[in-house]
């Protein structure tokens, strides 16, 4: 059930293991964002990306309001594990605790 | 992703971390990290026209952004209470040092509905809303929560300074 940002391709798809739907909302200069999907690689899980300060408009609002579902202050990195588990921050060791099962 | 040279990012560095020592802050000690985070304020630089934090999402309202172009306004209660900024680009005295590391922190600044909150009546000498801090050895007065690490000015201690209004 990836939600519509996806389907428009507004999401860059990186592939590996399949550990659920995997979403990171992140930003383009965010350190700790790139620390993140550093981690996801590592990991081999299969997940999206976007990064919203890249984003112009109407598709970064449609964007924004999808993570404050999960994450109502929209700080990044914000990472969404099947619609319902979120990991706010580069939290090394939660990432890998909800992501290596 | 951006055309910045090694070289602008080398003399950005160069400058920020000379005023930092200057007034009593350190840059991040992890030259990957701080090189990244300088790269952002360069790249923001040129999309915004302003150091817009690198890890924050800026609206490109100069006006809306003032609380979170670096320096930003949450640097020093960061420091103070995690030992690093937002981003992680300032440090703290043990940080830099190596006594401890950076971690990421929780967002400090207000959602945009508090940001937007219209503003309360005057302020009165008897109802500061941050109190005013003074360094007994060179004058120097701040309005903060509490004082700074160091006096920006003629570098006394954090205990020199006593709480002034």
């Amino acid at each position: 059930m990836l939600n519509d940002a996806i389907d428009s391709m507004t999401m860059m798809h990186v592939k590996g293991k399949d550990k659920g739907d995997i979403i990171l909302y992140a930003l383009s200069t965010c350190v700790w964002c790139k620390k993140t999907k550093k981690l996801l690689t590592e990991l081999g899980v299969d997940y999206h990306y976007v990064y919203v300060d890249l984003l112009e408009g109407s598709e970064q609002s449609k964007v924004l309001d999808d993570m404050k579902r999960h994450n109502p202050i929209c700080s990044f990195p914000t990472l969404v594990i099947d619609d319902k588990t979120c990991i706010i921050g580069y939290k090394e060791e939660k990432i890998r605790e909800a992501l290596v099962k | 992703m951006s055309n910045i040279s090694k070289a602008d990012v080398e003399k950005l560095y160069t400058r920020l971390n000379r005023d930092a020592e200057k007034s009593g802050y350190h840059t991040n000690p992890d030259f990957e990290h701080t090189n990244d985070l300088v790269r952002g304020l360069l790249i923001n630089e040129k999309r915004y026209g302003y150091w817009a934090c690198p890890c924050r999402l800026a609206s490109g309202d100069k006006e809306e952004d003032l609380d979170i172009i670096c320096p930003c306004d949450y640097r020093d209660q960061d420091i103070e209470e995690y030992g690093a900024c937002y981003c992680g680009l300032y440090v703290s005295e043990s940080v830099f040092e190596g006594k401890k590391g950076v971690e990421p922190i929780p967002e400090r600044r207000p959602s945009v509905e508090e940001r937007t909150k219209p503003e309360q009546g005057p302020i009165t000498l008897s109802s500061l809303p941050i109190p005013v801090w003074r360094c007994r050895v060179c004058g120097y007065l701040c309005a903060r929560d509490g004082p700074p690490g160091v006096c920006p000015i003629c570098k006394a201690k954090k205990e020199r300074f006593e709480r002034f209004v």
